[in-house]
């Protein structure tokens, strides 16, 4: 599932830099990700595991790391099973 | 004397399992169903097999009469779903409503009426409204038509202008003069089953919007027992439960069509956005208009709850629920309603385009504009303006925010 994140953000051409040169707990903001980008990246997301992003979860923080993108996924994805 | 009004009701929509069946029904059913009520103008007749097969038509009755003894609020909410789903099903489902807040409100100490009022819980009946007649030009508040009283039996025949799904109906509960030789405002209500009328169709219903109410005009022609009719003159029940009810749970429906169209203006900014480059700066086409009627719509939500809660508390005090200022609040609900559902929704077309304006599609608004057009028609809302404003006079202006 990490994996599938990480690989959804790299293919989006959201970042001046390679995904892979970030961590999971680097800003994805920092490294260039705009507003606007996280809107995509969430509704890739969303399509991607069949989950809908509750307003909770729709928050800066939720979208500033991959590990909050992963948590967040992980969360939503065992509450769907 | 303690008013005999419904009981005030503390609970909040989530707390009852009949969202999630008002929920599935308007998805499963009401949604599917909606444009074929739409294009043929008929009665969404699965989606109320569906209601009644999930006991949805008699939550409102008490509980000692096997009801839910659910709440204003909550009905509102449960409109407000079905709404979304399928206009004309929310409306009907509105008007019975109505018309069972008021078999509640003012039913409960005659016998006839607390039996009708179980058996509306039990199996399930559906109920009409005749206040609409030939020659009063839609003033809810004045009769043509009179009682005719013959011992124990009464009789009345009424050009029923509008009578909305007449035909589909188990009730039919009908406003007349209290006798012929009363004035057109002396009016009474009575409630009547199927075996007590005869219906014979003089108009049909063709227009923009809300065709699936089956609005058509009859000649209602009845034969029953004076019981039947209500105790209380029909000006109060009309002042006490049915105008406030009726302001409420069309908003409600309003609310419920000007809500879902919005969610489709919502689907198709971020349908856009998909398509956009991820280094895309903006603005969003559409994205601006669609803030601002989002702006609209939680105003809308804001004061629709607002004056549910108004109107539970006026409950509790029969001279507030009789006061002008109490008419004068909920006539501006009304206004305020229908007119904002029409602006959220022409929004909505905006956002939406050619998409929105088409009949088809999951960005298709065209139905949800030609149904809420119907919003400020119904009690016209220059005539409800007329109204208030001699009230509004006549009251003692509050400059408050207490």
């Amino acid at each position: 599932m990490r994996d599938r994140v990480r690989a959804i953000v790299g293919s989006m051409n959201l970042l001046p830099v390679p995904v892979d040169s970030l961590s999971d707990q680097d800003s994805l903001f920092d490294a260039g990700m705009t507003s606007f980008g996280s809107v995509q990246l969430m509704m890739a997301i969303e399509e991607e595991f069949d989950i809908e992003f509750p307003n909770s979860l729709l928050t800066r923080k939720t979208f500033a790391t991959l590990d909050g993108l992963n948590s967040a996924v992980e969360q939503l994805v065992s509450q769907k099973a | 004397m303690a008013p005999t009004a419904v009981k005030s009701d503390v609970d909040v929509p989530e707390a009852t399992p009949w969202r999630d069946v008002m929920r599935r029904v308007a998805t499963d059913i009401a949604a599917p169903n909606a444009a074929v009520a739409d294009q043929t103008a008929s009665f969404p007749t699965r989606t109320f097999d569906a209601l009644r097969h999930d006991g949805m038509l008699g939550l409102m009755v008490p509980k000692s009469l096997g009801g839910q003894e659910l709440g204003l609020r909550s009905i509102a909410d449960l409109c407000a779903i079905l709404a979304g789903a399928c206009g004309a099903s929310g409306m009907i489902y509105a008007m019975h409503q109505i018309k069972l807040s008021s078999l509640v409100a003012h039913g409960m100490d005659t016998d006839y009426h607390r039996a009708l009022m179980r058996d509306v819980a039990t199996k399930q009946l559906l109920i009409a409204s005749s206040t609409t007649e030939a020659g009063i030009g839609g003033d809810m508040r004045v009769s043509n038509c009179a009682i005719e009283t013959a011992g124990d039996r009464v009789s009345l025949t009424k050009q029923a202008t509008v009578l909305s799904y007449a035909t589909e109906a188990d009730i039919i509960m009908a406003t007349a003069r209290r006798n012929p030789a009363s004035a057109g405002s002396d009016q009474v209500l009575i409630a009547l089953r199927r075996d007590d009328y005869q219906l014979e169709r003089i108009a049909e219903w063709n227009t923009l919007g809300m065709r699936g109410t089956c609005s058509e005009g009859f000649v209602l022609t009845v034969t029953a027992g004076a019981d039947q009719i209500f105790p209380k003159p029909f000006h109060e029940i009309a002042v006490q439960s049915m105008l406030a009810t009726a302001h409420v749970l069309w908003a409600s429906v309003w609310f419920g069509i000007a809500a879902d169209a919005l969610s489709r203006a919502h689907a198709s900014v971020r349908a856009t956005a998909r398509r956009m480059p991820s280094d895309f700066a903006g603005p969003l086409p559409g994205a601006t208009r669609l803030a601002e009627a989002t702006a609209k719509l939680q105003t809308f939500k804001s004061t629709l709850i607002a004056h549910i809660e108004r109107f539970e508390a006026a409950k509790r005090d029969e001279d507030d629920l009789s006061s002008n200022s109490f008419t004068v609040e909920m006539n501006n609900l009304k206004i305020m309603a229908s007119t904002m559902a029409v602006d959220v929704v022409r929004e909505a077309l905006m956002v939406t385009g050619i998409a929105g304006y088409r009949n088809d599609g999951a960005f298709s608004v065209g139905r949800h504009l030609r149904d809420v057009l119907s919003a400020p028609l119904m009690v016209a809302n220059d005539r409800i303006l007329a109204n208030t404003a001699g009230l509004v006079v006549a009251s003692r202006f509050d400059p408050g925010l207490e």
